[in-house]
C-alpha cells in the first residue's frame, strides 16, 4: 500500500496548490502582524504601516488569519488530497472549487472589514463588542465552504466501504474524517451564535443579546476548535512521520482508537474556557473539567506511539542499546526534509501539552486564567506542532500538486529548529509573565511596560522583551521556510508526463491488529452526542435562568452604546 | 494489543487520575474552587464597600470602560472580601496578583469570589479581556496595610 502514485486530475491539482498557495500569503500578513505585536508590547514602536497605533486591529487579523484562515484552508487541502488518494478515487472537483471559493470569498471579506478597522473583536468576536456583519458573513463563508469540502468526501468515503466491505479504512482517511466530524459538530453551534444572535444584532434587527449565552456557544465551538487544528498534525504524524525517519508506524489500532477518543471528547470541555465565568455551577464546569482530562489521554497514547513508531525506526536504521534510537533519525538529512517539521512540533507539544493540563485543572486555572500564559500555551500548540507541521505538509503538496522538485530543501530542513528556538524563548517569557500578572490580549507598550507611565509594571518587562527576541527569530525561521515555499511555487516546472502523479509517504503498521471495534464513527458519534447533551444542557440552563440582564452592542472606541 | 502499550496506556490513566485527585483534595481541604452561579444577589449599578463583621468586608465592583469601579480598595490586614463583580457594558476581567482571585466580570450576570489578605502590600490588578482601544489602562489595585483606620475606596 506504500509508495504507491495516484493520478489527481489536473482540475483539481490546481486547486490543491491554490488552496495551499492563497492561505500562505494570508499567514505571512498574520505572522507580519504578529512580529509587529511584540515590538507594540515592548514599547519599541507605537505605530505601524498595516494597522497605524491601533495594536487591536493588528491583533485581530494575526489570530483570524493564522488561527482560524490558514488552518481551515490546509486542514481543507490536506483532506482533498489524502482522502482521493488512500481511497484511490477521484475527487469531485466542481464541488471541491465551489468550498474553495467560497472559503476564500469568506476570509477575503472578513480580512477587509478587519483592515479597515470595523471589526476590531479579536478572533473570539465576544458580544457586546460588535464587528460589522461583513466580519461574520465572512466567517460564516468560510466554515460554510469548510462543510461542502467536507460534504464531498462522505460519499466517497461511503462508496469506498461499500465496496470494500471487512477492509479497514485507511488511517489517513480516518484521521480527516474524524478531523471534519468534529469540526462539523462544533460549527453547528458557532453558527447558532453567528445566525441567529451576532448577524441580526449586528445588522440592527435584535437589539439586545445575552452575552453569556453567546460566550458559551463560542466555547462550545472554540475547545473542538483547537483538535481541529491538531488532529491534521496528528494525521501528519501518525501517517507520514513512521515511514519518514525510516520505521512503521508502531500500532495501528492506537491511531485508531486515539482519533476515536477525540471524536468523543473534544466537545463536551468547552466550559473548561469559562472557569472564571459567571452565571455557570462549579459543579458543571467540574464535569467538564473531568471529560478535559479525558482528552488528555488520546495525547499521552499517541506521545507513546510516535516515541516507539520512532525508536523501531531508529533501530532499523542501526540504533542498538537504551537511547542510542534517538540519535538514528534523520534531523539533519536535506533529502527528508519534512521530518525535521514533525519532530520539532513533537517535542513542542510536550511543554504544550502540559501546559493544557495545567489550564484544565479547574481551580489551577485561577493561577493562569486569561493571563499572558495563555498566549505563551497556544504558541506552544497551534503556533508550534500544528502550525510546523501545516508548514511542511504546505511544502510537500505544493512540490507534489505543482509537480515541482523542492528547491532550497536546506532552508526548509533548518527552519523547524530555528523557529522552535524563538518559539521556546517567546512563550517561556509570555508564561512566566502571565504567571505574575502580566494580562493576555494587552497593548503593554503603552501602558504597564512603560516607565513614563503610572501603571509601569517594572517587574514584567523583562519577560516581555525576551517575547520580541523570541518573536524575532521565529519571523526570520518564516522568512528562511518562505524562501523554499515560494522558491519551489515559482521554479521552473520539471513535470513530465509519469511526473505528474501524487505520492504521500504512507507507513505501515508495525502492529496490526483487526480493530473491528474500532472501525465504524457511528457508535462514538451517538456516545458524543449523549455526552453534549449531558454536559451542556445544565450549562445553558445556568446561563439562561442566572443572567439577568442582555446587552446593546458596543464599539471597541466609546464606552457608550451604539444605540 | 503490545504490552508496553497497554503499560503506557495504563499510566497515563493513572497520571491522569493522580492529578485529577490532587485537585479533588485542594478542593476538599483547602477550600480552593472557582467561581459558581450566583442567585441570592440582586443586581447592583453603584460600587460599595461595607463591613460585614469584625475583619470581613463585602465589596460590590462595577468594571466598565477603561477602568475599575472602585480602582485602590485600602484594607486592613486580616481582612476578608466577599467580592461581587459585575460589568456595565462590555466583558472586563481581571486577576489579583499573588492572590487566587481571578474573574470574568460579564454584562447581566454577577460574578463573585471570597478573598483573605494576610500579608500587608500592594495587589495589583489589570483587566485582562479585551475591552477595547484604552484596554491596556484598565487596572486597579487592593492595598493592604497593617492599620487602616477608615477602610476605603478611591476611584468611583
Amino acid at each position: 500500500m506504500s509508495d504507491y502514485s495516484f493520478r489527481f486530475t489536473k482540475s483539481s491539482k490546481y486547486l490543491n496548490a491554490a488552496l495551499i498557495i492563497i492561505p500562505m500569503v494570508l499567514l505571512f500578513i498574520g505572522i507580519y502582524g504578529g512580529l509587529m505585536q511584540t515590538l507594540f508590547r515592548a514599547g519599541i514602536i507605537q505605530s505601524d504601516p498595516f494597522v497605524g497605533g491601533d495594536y487591536y486591529k493588528g491583533l485581530t487579523f494575526h489570530g483570524v488569519l493564522n488561527a482560524i484562515v490558514f488552518t481551515t484552508f490546509f486542514a481543507v487541502a490536506l483532506g482533498n488530497a489524502l482522502i482521493p488518494y488512500s481511497l484511490k478515487k477521484p475527487l469531485n472537483t466542481k464541488v471541491a472549487w465551489a468550498s474553495g471559493i467560497l472559503m476564500l470569498a469568506g476570509s477575503v471579506l472578513a480580512a477587509i472589514v478587519i483592515l479597515m478597522g470595523e471589526a476590531t473583536v479579536l478572533y473570539t468576536f465576544y458580544p457586546p463588542l460588535k464587528a460589522h456583519p461583513g466580519f461574520y458573513i465572512g466567517l460564516t463563508l468560510l466554515v460554510v465552504g469548510s462543510w461542502v469540502a467536507f460534504f464531498n468526501w462522505i460519499p466517497m468515503y461511503l462508496e469506498w466501504r461499500k465496496e470494500n466491505e471487512g477492509k479497514k479504512t485507511p488511517l489517513a482517511v480516518v484521521g480527516m474524517m474524524t478531523t471534519f466530524i468534529i469540526w462539523l459538530v462544533a460549527t453547528l453551534a458557532v453558527a447558532v451564535e453567528i445566525l441567529f444572535m451576532l448577524l441580526p444584532w449586528s445588522l440592527g434587527l435584535v437589539d439586545q443579546i445575552n452575552v453569556m449565552l453567546a460566550r458559551t456557544l463560542f466555547w462550545f465551538f472554540g475547545h473542538p476548535l483547537v483538535y481541529f487544528w491538531l488532529l491534521p498534525a496528528y494525521v501528519m504524524y501518525y501517517v507520514f512521520m513512521p515511514k519518514l525517519a525510516g520505521g512503521k508506524l508502531f500500532s495501528d489500532m492506537a491511531g485508531r482508537l486515539v482519533f476515536m477518543l477525540f471524536i468523543i471528547f473534544s466537545i463536551p470541555v468547552g466550559t473548561h474556557h469559562q472557569y472564571m465565568d459567571p452565571a455557570i455551577s462549579s459543579q458543571w464546569k467540574l464535569v467538564h473539567g473531568i471529560f478535559t482530562f479525558a482528552v488528555a489521554l488520546p495525547s499521552l497514547i499517541t506521545a507513546f506511539t510516535l516515541a516507539a513508531s520512532l525508536e523501531h525506526a531508529g533501530r532499523k536504521n542501526g540504533a542498538t542499546g537504551l537511547f542510542d534510537w534517538m540519535w538514528k533519525l534523520p534531523y539533519f538529512d536535506k533529502e527528508k526534509w519534512f521530518f525535521p517539521f514533525l519532530i520539532t512540533g513533537l517535542i513542542i507539544f510536550i511543554f504544550g501539552g502540559i501546559g493544557g493540563i495545567v489550564n484544565a485543572s479547574y481551580s489551577m486555572n485561577t493561577i493562569v486564567h486569561n493571563t499572558a500564559w495563555i498566549p505563551g500555551h497556544f504558541h506552544l500548540t497551534v503556533a508550534g506542532p500544528v502550525l510546523l507541521a501545516f508548514l511542511g505538509g504546505s511544502l510537500y503538496m505544493v512540490g507534489q500538486f505543482m509537480g515541482k522538485k523542492i528547491r532550497f530543501k536546506g532552508f526548509a530542513m533548518i527552519s523547524p529548529y530555528i523557529y522552535t528556538i524563538g518559539l521556546l524563548i517567546m512563550s517561556y517569557g509570555l508564561k512566566v509573565g502571565g504567571l505574575m500578572g502580566m494580562p493576555r490580549r494587552t497593548n503593554t507598550g503603552a501602558s504597564y511596560a512603560n516607565p513614563d507611565s503610572v501603571l509601569y509594571q517594572p517587574d514584567w518587562v523583562a519577560y516581555i522583551d525576551m517575547s520580541v527576541i523570541g518573536g524575532s527569530i521565529m519571523f526570520i525561521a518564516v522568512v528562511i521556510y518562505l524562501v523554499s515555499f515560494f522558491g519551489t511555487v515559482f521554479s521552473k516546472s520539471d513535470s513530465t508526463e509519469e511526473g505528474s502523479v501524487v505520492t504521500f509517504p504512507i507507513s505501515e503498521p508495525l502492529h496490526d491488529e483487526p480493530s473491528t471495534w474500532l472501525r465504524n464513527f457511528k457508535p462514538f458519534i451517538i456516545i458524543l452526542i449523549i455526552l453534549i447533551v449531558l454536559s451542556y444542557t445544565p450549562v445553558i440552563y445556568d446561563v439562561i435562568t442566572t443572567t439577568y440582564d442582555t446587552s446593546l452592542p458596543y464599539s471597541p472606541n466609546s464606552p457608550v452604546p451604539l444605540r | 494489543m503490545d504490552k508496553s502499550e497497554k503499560l503506557a496506556l495504563s499510566l497515563s490513566g493513572l497520571l491522569l487520575i493522580v492529578f485529577f485527585g490532587a485537585l479533588m483534595y485542594a478542593a476538599a481541604a483547602e477550600d480552593l474552587e472557582v467561581p459558581t452561579c450566583i442567585t441570592d444577589m440582586d443586581p447592583f449599578t453603584t460600587d460599595t464597600l461595607f463591613q460585614t463583621s469584625e475583619d470581613t468586608y463585602e465589596l460590590h465592583m462595577i468594571a466598565r470602560m477603561w477602568a475599575f469601579q472602585p480602582s485602590t480598595i485600602r484594607l486592613p490586614v486580616g481582612s476578608t472580601v466577599d467580592m461581587y463583580v459585575t460589568s456595565q457594558d462590555i466583558i472586563h476581567g481581571f486577576k489579583v496578583e499573588n492572590k487566587n482571585v481571578n474573574l470574568m466580570a460579564v454584562p447581566g450576570a454577577i460574578n463573585y469570589v471570597r478573598v483573605r489578605f494576610n500579608e500587608p502590600g500592594e495587589y495589583f490588578f489589570a483587566c485582562h479581556e479585551f475591552c477595547g482601544a484604552a484596554h491596556h489602562t484598565m487596572a486597579g489595585r487592593f492595598v493592604i496595610e497593617e492599620s487602616v483606620d477608615e477602610p476605603e475606596t478611591i476611584g468611583g
